[in-house]
């Protein structure tokens, strides 16, 4: 069974019948799995971190704060000079903040919305290289707010040197980027390091990375961090590499493996984006996280988020909390995130009775996969108008089950009201490969160019689970061979 | 003889300010600025001049 399925006879879960089976990520306990094919004490740690959970993602939030602007490292798909509202993508962010004032923007944040459960560090630059930054804004933060779950993104060179400090803090998620194992691949991605007080280029620049990357990954996950290794996919560079990566990655420990796409637009002034070096198409992403498959536990619903992105997955709020917006001494409010974690419990359990229920009968079909794409607010439910959509989860639905495995960007189609035209051409582009969407409400106009187009939209389940919703509409098209 | 910081290229990263071996460089406003009296060109504490070496930007850490 594939890692980063949601078994669908797991969705009930209670007292499943596997054990074993954990393989990927080594789990070792043996006991019976919780959700996500996870061992008990791994799903508590992980079902409110919405990067580690693909579950949690559809209710928690998380938050960056950019304290750390500087790096020790080039990587030639990285420009922090550009610095643009309208980015969305690592390394960017457009609030540069002391400790201090990450702690007050936390504090603010974590009384307005109910749903943080996660800080992370993240860039624009390193989150270790100038550590005592990162290590002070969450010691600031841990004194109001001992609950949040903490977490940071490395490029690993720093890291062997700060992996006590890590598991003394009790930050318990880790991002190491990982884009090869091969120095000769290396030397093409990065063109320069810093470390032991001198630049390194070339191959000693690519070695000593790697070295460092293993070490800390190693380090970290012998710690018991939860490690989640980052690839950027580029075609004709790491790609098959990437296979390779995976290998290595597994046999040191990490938890989860989440492979991105190469974001080279020439307008971000990136070396790759100059070179005319292009990032992957969704196909080819699915075709190489297909081939991973199997090794470490994937994660699909990576947003790519900017280094201060605020508020759920694919949701960013940032520009609302902005420093001049925040109140100077912001006191917190406990009430309303224990109050959302309350309804969470129970609509996660409804949910998954639910599914469990609706999904039963799949498991007989031997019909083929289809892809679909769902336009969502959070919850797990069928919840968005398509006009609002500025992103589709896509889901792939078969006789194993319903589970996520992505999703395609398409950045608000109804801006002035009622869509217009050009908009709507690049939603379809963006669907390739898609021929059914699910939206909670569709205009007129949009469903007939979208017919027009292949493309069927369904808003008959509008605010139902995604899972069973699905389940319901696979299950309908089954010849009655199937169903008997 | 020491080094400055074109402003119109600096980044604002900071890196050059926590590598700096005598502290000479400093934000100011929005800008990173090398107090020439302070620096030393790294000379006799490292190979290269630390700034210029973990700049992310080349030709913006320059001597004088
Ligand atoms: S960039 Fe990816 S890993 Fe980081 S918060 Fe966003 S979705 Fe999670
Ligand atoms: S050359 Fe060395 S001493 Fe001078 S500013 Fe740069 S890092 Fe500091
Ligand atoms: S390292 Fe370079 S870009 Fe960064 S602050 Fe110093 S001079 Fe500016």
């Amino acid at each position: 069974m594939s890692s980063a399925i949601i078994p669908l006879n797991a969705l009930g879960r209670q007292k499943s019948a596997q054990t074993g089976g954990c393989s990927a990520q080594g789990c070792g306990s043996g006991g019976g799995q919780a959700a996500d094919g996870l061992a008990p004490d791994i799903w508590q740690r992980v079902k409110d971190h919405p990067c580690y959970s693909d579950e949690a993602h559809h209710y928690f939030a998380r938050m960056h704060v950019a304290v750390a602007p500087a790096c020790n490292i080039q990587c030639n798909y990285c420009n922090r000079k550009f610095d643009c509202a309208n980015e969305s993508r690592p390394g960017v962010t457009s609030e540069r903040l002391s400790p201090e004032q990450a702690a007050r923007k936390v504090v603010a944040v974590a009384s307005r919305v109910p749903q943080l459960s996660v800080l992370g560090v993240a860039g624009p630059g390193d989150a270790l290289y100038d550590a005592r930054r990162t290590f002070e804004t969450f010691d600031r933060v841990a004194e109001v707010l001992p609950d949040l779950t903490f977490c940071l993104s490395t490029n690993g060179l720093a890291l062997p040197d700060w992996v006590d400090e890590i598991a003394a803090r009790r930050i318990g998620h880790v991002t190491v980027t990982v884009n090869m194992v091969d120095p000769e691949v290396g030397a093409r991605i990065y063109p320069w390091i810093f470390h032991g007080h001198r630049r390194w280029t070339g191959l000693d620049a690519a070695r000593i990375l790697h070295e460092r990357q293993m070490e800390g990954l190693e380090r970290l996950a012998a710690k018991g961090v939860l490690v989640k290794v980052n690839s950027v996919m580029i075609p004709g560079v790491n790609d098959d590499h990437l296979v390779e990566v995976n290998r290595w990655i597994r046999e040191r420990g990490a938890f989860l493996h989440n492979v991105v796409p190469l974001i080279s637009d020439p307008g971000h002034g990136t070396r790759f984006g100059l070179d005319g070096q292009r990032g992957p198409n969704p196909a080819e992403l699915k075709g190489l996280q297909d081939r991973l498959d199997g090794g470490v536990r994937l994660m699909r619903h990576c947003r790519q988020c900017r280094a201060d992105a605020v508020g759920l997955l694919g949701e960013d709020v940032s520009q609302d909390v902005t420093l001049d917006k925040l109140p100077e001494t912001p006191v917190y409010d406990p009430a309303p995130r224990a109050a959302y974690r309350a309804v969470v419990e129970r609509e996660r359990e409804d949910r998954h009775r639910a599914a469990a229920a609706a999904t039963a009968g799949l498991a007989r079909s031997g019909l083929p996969a289809r892809l679909v794409a769902v336009c969502t607010k959070g919850g797990g439910r069928i919840n968005q108008h398509f006009g609002h959509a500025r992103e589709f989860q896509v889901y792939e639905v078969d006789g194993r089950g319903v589970r996520m495995i992505g999703h395609r960007r398409a950045d608000n189609y109804c801006l002035g009201g009622d869509g217009d035209d050009d908009r709507l051409d690049d939603i379809i582009a963006a669907l390739a490969g898609i021929d059914t969407v699910f939206a909670a409400k569709i205009g007129h106009c949009p469903k007939r160019d979208l017919a027009k187009a292949g493309i069927a939209v369904i808003d008959s389940y509008a605010h139902d689970y995604v899972e069973t919703a699905l389940a319901d509409w696979f299950q309908a098209a089954l010849p009655a061979a199937f169903t008997a | 003889m020491a080094y400055q910081i074109v402003a119109s290229t600096c980044t604002a990263c900071g890196a050059c300010e926590f590598e700096c071996p005598n502290g000479a460089i400093r934000m100011k406003g929005d800008i990173f600025i090398v107090d020439s009296g302070k620096c030393t060109e790294c000379d006799g504490a490292h190979d290269s001049p630390q700034c210029a070496a973990v700049c992310p930007v080349d030709g913006t850490c320059i001597p004088l």
